[in-house]
């Protein structure tokens, strides 16, 4: 035992001395997709940095989820042993880059045309200080509605252009005997639905300016108010068994037959996928009634941390190869999201991605694509957090009415700015 | 050997002295040596960690910590929060779950280890097989505990469900989903888990106690009832003193229950303290209240263990 333990160490130091002569051929990874669809869509990255010779070593994150994998990453940060990169959300990049620990890639995005392709909403979080610190790998939109067609022509229903339609199709479903609205009762599914039920609400520039500029008045105004109202309206089509109930169960619900409806971000788009449902025939996807033309959007970033100069080139090969065209359609194929460039074509992609993609592209052009709150784009993780309390306390009874709703709103993101 | 080596040293004091005080000073130093690195490592990691979480509660750190002192402003916070009640800050709603199932699970968790361990010590047969079967739940981490009592009271899948498939429909317990009692099945599971461990230590105790105490008791007409109330329960006092630590210590240090159990329950409602912690400190980056709440935590064990120890331990020798 002992010996064969000292043979590995003399192996290992032996490695890493060789390893000091040319660049390290091996990306390391910090990320938690792990489950199914998405490590097989990982695997083609795999594949395609395997051929221009880079092994892929993932760092391992016990327990999974993101919270464990940033607490891990937090710690090899602390003691000064970067990642190649790491799976990083929003405004936690810009956190470590505000640190001075992440890398700079503003040559290879140069090269590679990222600052024309990339949306500009999300180049606010892969850059920083005019540095590229972060290769965006796709973007994810929440304001969706997953709906089980059988149980929608069962009950007559049409597709909701407006939030009374969706109210009176609700009611429809109701009546028939079906679980109106799926929705798992944890505060960031909650605040996901709020995401859009305040963009139905107020509009485009209204969510804006309260859930991306965080101001005051809007925060405060009637249309949030009304806002938490529509928001209690939703919250009463829901079964009583609801709270505490993970988000693919409720996509189960809807999958199954048991519920008509679900408001969540196109990752439910996976779950529909594994049950082997294809869009237009088995499920529909619509934005969220009147919401069309805008994109409340999150995305997966990896950020790209400032390595030492022999494992620089393993970097800007994982970087290049995350943001070119085959591997942004070949993953987001996989993953139920879009590309995180606009100009990749959209052939491979199902109904409801050409769909994303060409929203993505209005969206961007007209500018009306907003980081969302929930998912931590709209406000850093302090406010979004305490936006999540309020909400998730709204809809448990915590909080009873929406005036109270609101000064609670505005005095939780006003303590936590 | 020994009466070699004592008589060599008898015979010239001189010489042996200094060989023989080496060896000797090494020997005394032994235990010391050997315990060196688990004490230097507990200094470092135990209370160094300690004094750090208190200087950054003092800082303005976020993310990361940061050494800038910037006063007291996450106790500021903190003390604000304590008196949200309505609606409930996530501190409040926290301290007074801790006060909950603090109480409730020491409380519940003596009590039944009590009454089993004295059901148990009545001669019974198959006690060989009783006594592994409630102490098997401590085998289990407060992990499994939580997802085994999660699919067990949710009405959707487990005792409620169950119940109406039987044909009882009016059967009503969604505990687990109602903010205002789920805090209540954290301390179900907790007392699942820890009483048959609870009832263990209390049967040592109680097998310890000298039979013919009992026997004089009985001969000068004590009724069962007086001689528990009266000898053996006081007898226990140690046994008593044991448990309430261990069972101060796994409530305050429940994080993993809550989580498993509940994963917070609605709207946040069934936060403890360690909770708290852990989303402001990890997930909101507010490191420094974060840090200012482990200190409270800290004090607040301080306050109950530290008199508890003395109070029961001056009286001691004898």
């Amino acid at each position: 035992m002992l010996r064969k333990l000292l043979i590995g160490t003399a192996l290992a130091s032996g490695l890493a001395f060789a390893a000091h002569a040319e660049d390290v051929k091996e990306v390391q990874m910090l990320h938690w997709w792990t489950s199914g669809g998405e490590a097989a869509a990982l695997n083609v990255l795999k594949g395609d940095l395997a051929k221009e010779g880079y092994a892929w070593k993932d760092v391992p994150v016990a327990g999974g989820g993101g919270d464990a994998a940033m607490t891990a990453l937090k710690a090899m940060v602390a003691a000064g042993n970067y990642p190649t990169a790491s799976q990083m959300l929003g405004y936690t990049v810009l956190d470590y880059a505000a640190a001075g620990v992440m890398g700079d890639l503003t040559e290879t995005a140069k090269k590679e045309g990222w600052d024309k392709s990339v949306p500009a909403a999300l180049q606010k979080f892969s850059v920083y200080d005019g540095k590229w610190v972060a290769a965006p790998v796709n973007v994810h939109s929440v304001n969706w509605l997953w709906i089980n067609k059988a149980v929608l022509d069962k009950i007559g229903g049409t597709e909701p252009k407006t939030f009374d339609d969706f109210v009176a199709l609700l009611d429809k479903a109701k009546a028939a005997g079906v679980i109106p609205l799926a929705l798992g009762g944890q505060n960031w599914q909650e605040a996901t639905m709020f995401d859009s039920v305040v963009l139905s609400t107020g509009g485009p520039e209204f969510y804006k300016k309260a859930f991306n500029d965080l101001d005051d008045e809007s925060l405060k105004s009637d249309t949030m108010k009304k806002s938490f109202d529509n928001l209690a309206k939703l919250v009463t089509y829901v079964d009583p068994n609801f709270s505490g109930r993970d988000w693919n169960l409720a996509t189960a619900m809807v999958i199954k037959g048991d519920a008509l409806v679900q408001v969540m971000g196109d990752w439910a788009k996976g779950e529909f996928h594994a049950a082997n449902k294809t869009p237009g025939t088995d499920f529909l996807c619509y934005r969220f009634p009147g919401t069309d033309g805008s994109v409340i959007y999150n995305s997966d970033m990896f950020g790209m941390f400032n390595v030492p100069d022999d494992r620089k080139a393993a970097q800007v090969a994982l970087a290049t190869a995350t943001l070119s065209k085959s591997f942004q359609s070949a993953f987001n194929v996989v993953k139920g999201s879009v590309p995180a460039r606009t100009d990749v074509p959209d052939t491979d992609f199902d109904a409801c991605g050409k769909k994303g993609i060409a929203d993505l592209k209005a969206a961007n052009e007209g500018g009306t694509l907003f980081g969302s709150l929930a998912q931590g784009y709209g406000a850093p993780p302090a406010v979004a957090n305490a936006y999540k309390d309020v909400v998730s306390k709204f809809v448990h009874g915590q909080i009873k009415t929406s005036d109270e709703a609101v000064t609670e709103l505005v005095k939780a993101i006003d303590d936590a700015k | 050997m020994s009466t070699v080596a004592t008589s060599q040293i008898k015979l010239t004091p001189e010489h042996a002295r200094p060989r023989a005080s080496v060896r000797s000073r090494l020997q005394d130093a032994l235990p010391k040596i050997v315990l060196a690195p688990s004490f230097g490592i507990t200094i470092v990691f135990v209370y160094g960690f300690i004094l750090w979480t208190i200087y950054l509660s003092f800082t303005n750190s976020k993310t990361f910590p940061s050494y800038v002192l910037t006063g007291s402003r996450a106790y500021q916070r903190l003390w604000g929060w304590t008196f949200d009640t309505d609606p409930p800050s996530s501190w409040y709603t926290s301290i007074t779950n801790m006060g909950i199932f603090g109480f409730l699970y020491i409380a519940i968790c003596l009590a039944l280890g009590l009454f089993l361990a004295i059901l148990l010590d009545q001669k019974i047969r198959g006690e060989g097989v009783l006594r592994p079967i409630y102490l098997y739940p401590m085998a289990l981490s407060f992990i499994v505990t939580g997802v085994a009592w999660k699919w067990f009271l949710d009405p959707g899948l487990g005792l409620e469900q169950t119940l109406h498939q039987w044909g009882w429909t009016s059967f009503h317990f969604d505990w687990i989903k109602n903010k205002d009692f789920v805090i209540y099945t954290v301390v179900i599971a907790g007392v699942w888990q820890a009483s048959g461990f609870i009832m263990a230590m209390f049967l040592a105790g109680l097998r310890g106690i000298d039979g013919e105490i009992m026997k004089a008791a009985q001969i000068d007409g004590a009724t069962t009832f007086q001689l528990y109330r009266r000898i053996v329960i006081p007898l226990l006092r140690p046994i008593f003193l044991s448990a309430f630590i261990v069972l101060a210590h796994l409530a305050i240090k429940s994080y993993d229950l809550v989580v498993a159990l509940t994963s917070g329950g609605p709207g946040g409602s069934a936060w403890l303290p360690s909770n708290f912690m852990y989303e402001y400190t990890f997930k909101r980056n507010e490191m420094a209240v974060g840090s200012a709440s482990a200190v409270i935590m800290l004090m607040t064990i301080v306050a109950i263990i530290v008199p508890y120890l003395y109070s029961e331990l001056r009286e001691k020798p004898r």
